[in-house]
């Protein structure tokens, strides 16, 4: 291992003096606040901005044109193009749920039903937006694709009560979802 | 007895107009301005939606005056959160701390000149509320109480944090309060006045110590001793302004609050309104000081450029209001020097302790008392002899070169640092 001898840059007058680097500095801030005001600061363009700086003002301009693909939302339920509800209740995203928000009540589905070979679908299904931490692991421990991080944002409301989504809420956020794999269809 | 009795009518509505109608309203806008400054220098946008809410009584649109009423909104919150004295405090000293800092800066507004003579109803009157012929000495005197407020803030407090803060204060104070108190000396040895009305009045008809291209209401170029007293007016100036910053305790000197090391400093007990009377102490303070630099160095309440004469007999009927025209120009004076502060703080790095006091007492201290003498040479020199002259330049000139040599003699050596 060599050793460098490391000394300090020894300054000239002009830097010693600083004056000359405090007008650099003022030249520098008001280059800044001249370019916000005509809104030309680097990457307004690239960030919407609204016109000063760079920022996006909220409730008049979305980012939701900005949103990129991975954006992990409010997680959802999602029906497929059968109109068959998904999620079979096997409550491992209630397991995996890091923060346990999810709550599943399970149920049966009946002999005469259309889908009674899938055996099981929720009969409630909670999950409290106050403790979800939008980590998107319920989706990724489904097997069976019912569970969606949508990219619905703004999940507000007045009450506890109301942070609670519950099945029928899900399913309304969630929509429907092409291009699953259905694996409970019949064979061809 | 009617007499007294409107005599004491005037010096109250002068006290209420100029301490609270105009300096202290100016404390908000200058927190207002600090706000949207800093935001569009880091390219944001800063408070711009606080205004008239109409739609919350049933109004269909909201006026948003570019966020001009969020300072407001900040003094409601302030005074209705939960006035905290913590158990450990020593609560006498705990609660004068937040007065001591607030009264002085506010005393100190009633030296300040806002304009010269108005005349009201046959009654001539100076716009300023004490026209004492000791305006800066007071301003010092007083001002200067301000650090009892902070350092009792920081012991009564008794915790770590504000101990420190409250001890760099007091050494800063002290340090810069004599750069500030040698900075003006040759101001005043120009103006042989103590009084800021007459001095800023000097200025209006000769031109402003950094600006003299005119005299006697008329443009026209500086004599050579004016303009050779430039030199000194300007090092005078840079001193002054850089000290008034250390006393306000602001951006590039604040390191009784330093957030970055300090919590909060002083104040970092406080909550409440006693912090808010922090606050306002601070920027009634810069208020203050930049009104100060305006009237020593910038002509104060002066239009400049000869046009003072003319505004100064401007009058409907038989009010002279031309002092209110003055006021407006020494007000917008003003928020430009505000905003000049503003500025500052958001351009420049703060500085490490011991580079505060070695720039304190190594050179500010030391340019001033040399600047003192250059300032009195160049003024005396009309009634000297070329001999005089020539021997006190060439005695400046090796006082200066030994006072560089000593500084830099002393100045530790820097050690060379291994990887």
């Amino acid at each position: 291992m060599p050793t460098i001898k490391l000394t300090r840059p020894k300054l000239d007058i002009g830097e010693k003096i600083y004056f000359g680097a405090l007008l650099k500095g003022f030249f520098l801030t008001m280059t800044h606040a001249i370019k916000t005001l005509r809104g030309k600061s680097a990457g307004a363009k690239s960030l919407a901005s609204s016109g000063l700086g760079v920022t996006m003002q909220f409730p008049e301009q979305r980012w939701d044109d900005h949103m990129p693909e991975y954006y992990r939302g409010a997680p959802t339920l999602v029906t497929d193009e059968q109109g068959r509800e998904r999620c079979v209740s096997c409550q491992l995203c209630e397991f995996i749920c890091p923060p346990k928000a999810i709550k599943i009540t399970p149920s049966e589905i009946p002999s005469d039903d259309k889908w009674a070979k899938v055996e099981k679908r929720p009969k409630e299904f909670d999950i409290d937006m106050t403790r979800c931490i939008y980590c998107g692991m319920c989706e990724e421990v489904c097997p069976e694709q019912a569970i969606y991080l949508r990219k619905d944002y703004l999940i507000t409301g007045t009450s506890r009560a109301q942070m609670i989504h519950n099945k029928d809420k899900l399913y309304e956020i969630g929509g429907v979802r092409v291009g699953l794999v259905n694996k409970w269809n019949e064979l061809k | 007895m009617p007499e007294q009795l409107l005599t004491i009518a005037i010096i109250m509505t002068k006290v209420i107009t100029f301490t609270f109608l105009v300096v202290l309203p100016l404390v908000p806008l200058s927190v207002y301005f600090e706000r949207r400054f800093s935001a569009i220098i880091q390219d944001r946008v800063g408070p711009n939606r606080v205004g008239i809410p109409l739609t919350l009584f049933g109004g269909k649109k909201d006026f948003h005056l570019f966020g001009l009423v969020q300072p407001i909104a900040d003094g409601l919150k302030l005074f209705l959160k939960e006035d905290f004295t913590p158990e450990h405090v020593r609560k006498a000293f705990y609660w004068l701390a937040p007065a001591l800092t607030v009264v002085p800066a506010l005393i100190t507004v009633c030296v300040v000149p806002f304009g010269p003579d108005v005349t009201l109803f046959g009654h001539t009157e100076k716009l300023v509320i004490a026209d004492i012929d000791v305006g800066p000495l007071f301003i010092f005197a007083i001002s200067s109480l301000t650090v009892y407020g902070i350092t009792l803030a920081g012991w009564s407090s008794n915790s770590k944090f504000p101990f420190i803060g409250g001890v760099r204060s007091t050494a800063q104070m002290i340090s810069y309060e004599i750069c500030l108190g040698l900075s003006i000396i040759p101001v005043l040895l120009y103006y042989g006045e103590l009084n800021l009305n007459t001095i800023v009045q000097e200025q209006a008809d000769n031109g402003w110590l950094l600006l003299p291209f005119w005299s006697e209401g008329q443009l026209s170029l500086p004599s050579l001793q004016t303009a050779l007293f430039l030199i000194p007016a300007f090092i005078a100036f840079l001193i002054f302004t850089v000290s008034i910053f250390a006393e306000t305790n602001r951006m590039p000197f604040d390191l009784p609050e330093c957030e970055t090391e300090l919590v909060g400093g002083y104040h970092t007990e406080y909550s409440s309104m006693k912090f808010a009377m922090f606050f306002m102490g601070e920027y009634a303070a810069m208020v203050i000081g930049s009104a100060l630099i305006i009237t020593l160095f910038l002509g104060g309440w002066s239009a400049g450029f000869g046009m003072d004469a003319w505004i100064a007999n401007f009058s409907i009927g038989d009010f002279a209001i031309g002092g209110f025209i003055h006021m407006g120009i020494f007000l917008s004076k003003l928020l430009a020097f505000i905003l000049f502060f503003i500025l500052v703080r958001w351009t420049v790095p703060r500085f490490r302790y011991d580079q505060l006091m070695k720039l304190g007492w190594v050179i500010f201290f030391e340019a001033a008392l040399i600047n003192v003498f250059l300032a009195a040479l160049i003024i005396a020199a009309p009634e000297l002899t070329a001999i005089i002259i020539a021997v006190g330049a060439v005695l400046l000139i090796a006082v200066t070169a030994a006072v560089i040599w000593v500084a830099k003699v002393s100045e530790p050596k820097t050690k060379v640092l291994r990887a």
